[in-house]
């Protein structure tokens, strides 16, 4: 497995990248504030209406260092790609399975067998954890029917009822996910998932964590050659990621929600670190943006030995070696796709 | 792993200074400047083999010196920094 490269993260919004030789040159009006080599990078993301120059976006496309530019709240606006690498026929595979129900049922079936399987192993190690804080009988109930859901899935093939499927399991498990809390309960609560704009503070960090996984695992799935944007579950819709959403699916629970968890529980962000904006749209502060992404990028430099390949990388290249494993299925030489089932 | 590089160009005549440019400009783009001649590079093997012909073809080896130092991959224990110019460690959470 090759090795997992830094992030660069720019949060100053009045800052300007440019390209010198092989280096990144960020300045701030006449300040240089850094340079840093670009083979040291595997992404850069930017927050803010930050620039980048032309030479530099052509450098990164060329050297595979994904560069992202995100809004001051985390919302994805663009993404530099350079020339389609890799293997047309790869390509072709996965539109033509993409095009049929039947064959995206199949590779669709995987991604959400994980997703479920690795929330019930989120219950089962709350449980397991903390059995005097929170509701154990319930805890123990949902995860019985989440092995309901997980058989039904397994002998599901049809497209419809899996997203159904997907949809009451997610929400059994979000029913529970308050309870997870176990820190900080005033300034920190669940009552259900919302978005665009997230209403409250763990809505917020969630949408977050959410695009920041979603811009990660679309770089992975364009580095082995694969098509970020055609789906098997997630159907074709102009401007979004599908597949990346649907290799997503899996690592959200056991990557996103346990990140955000651990930083509520461990007390790594408070109350002052989110604003209130008169629509009642929650964000974070510069501040807590900035706590919130130092913590996410120590947490990707953590290791673990990747369940199927039996490898030991880091957590930040989980989404790399998904894609990988999603490529040797598309060209046969996997029988079934294996998602990542994290115990 | 870390490399760290030093140089001393003569910087007597024309040529001298030129190279000095041409090697601090070879420098930047595989490390961060710490020190006037002095820059930290976190390189690979197969990187450092190629930063190493490329400086070498670049000084007149009658006049100059280069020194290269390998601090290998756990280098962070091995470094301290006293003073002032903080530098940036690009394997450190990057975040500008």
């Amino acid at each position: 497995m090759r090795k997992l490269l830094n992030t660069l993260f720019i949060t100053t919004s009045n800052v300007y990248l440019t390209l010198k030789g092989e280096t990144v040159v960020v300045s701030q009006e006449e300040d240089v504030l850094g340079r840093i080599p670009l083979h040291n990078l595997e992404a850069i993301c930017t927050f803010g209406y930050a620039g980048a120059s032309p030479m530099l976006m052509h450098a990164c496309a060329e050297k595979n260092v994904s560069l992202t530019f995100l809004n001051a709240h985390g919302k994805f606006l663009a993404r530099v790609i350079g020339e389609s690498k890799g293997n047309v026929v790869l390509r072709k595979t996965q539109y033509r399975i993409s095009d049929s129900e039947i064959a995206s049922a199949k590779i669709a079936r995987n991604f959400i067998f994980a997703k479920v399987a690795n929330q019930k192993w989120i219950l089962e190690r709350a449980t397991r954890d903390n059995p005097l804080r929170i509701d154990v009988p319930a805890f123990k109930q949902v995860s019985e029917r989440l092995l309901e859901d997980l058989k039904k899935i397994l002998a599901c093939e049809d497209l419809e009822l899996l997203r159904g499927l997907e949809g009451q399991a997610a929400s059994a498990y979000f029913g529970l996910f308050d309870q997870m809390i176990l820190q900080q309960k005033e300034a920190f609560y669940f009552k259900t998932r919302n978005r665009r704009p997230p209403t409250d503070n763990i809505n917020a960090l969630l949408s977050f964590i959410y695009t920041l996984l979603a811009k990660d695992v679309s770089a992975a799935l364009e580095t082995v050659g694969l098509d970020a944007y055609v789906g098997f579950l997630h159907r074709d819709r102009p401007g979004r990621a599908s597949l990346a959403l649907d290799v997503m699916e899996e690592l959200r629970g056991v990557i996103a929600d346990r990140f955000v968890l651990k930083v509520i529980n461990k007390k790594m962000l408070d109350e002052k670190d989110f604003i209130r904006k008169e629509d009642g749209a929650v964000l974070l502060t510069d501040e807590g943006r900035k706590k919130f992404l130092q913590a996410w990028q120590e947490r990707k430099q953590e290791t673990l030995t990747h369940p199927f390949l039996k490898e030991k990388i880091n957590w930040g290249l989980v989404p790399h070696a998904q894609a990988m494993l999603l490529a040797r299925h598309l060209r046969g030489d996997l029988e079934e796709y294996p998602p990542f089932l994290w115990k | 792993m870390l490399i760290l590089v030093t140089y001393d160009v003569v910087t007597k005549t024309a040529a001298g200074r030129k190279r000095l440019r041409k090697v601090a400009k070879e420098c930047e783009n595989y490390g961060v400047r710490v020190q006037n001649s002095v820059f930290e590079c976190v390189v690979d093997a197969t990187q450092f083999k190629q930063l190493k012909l490329r400086l070498v073809n670049l000084i007149d080896e009658t006049e100059d010196s280069l020194r290269f130092y390998q601090l290998g991959n756990n280098y962070k224990s091995k470094v301290e920094h006293i003073g002032a110019k903080e530098t940036i460690e690009v394997e450190d959470v990057l975040i500008l």
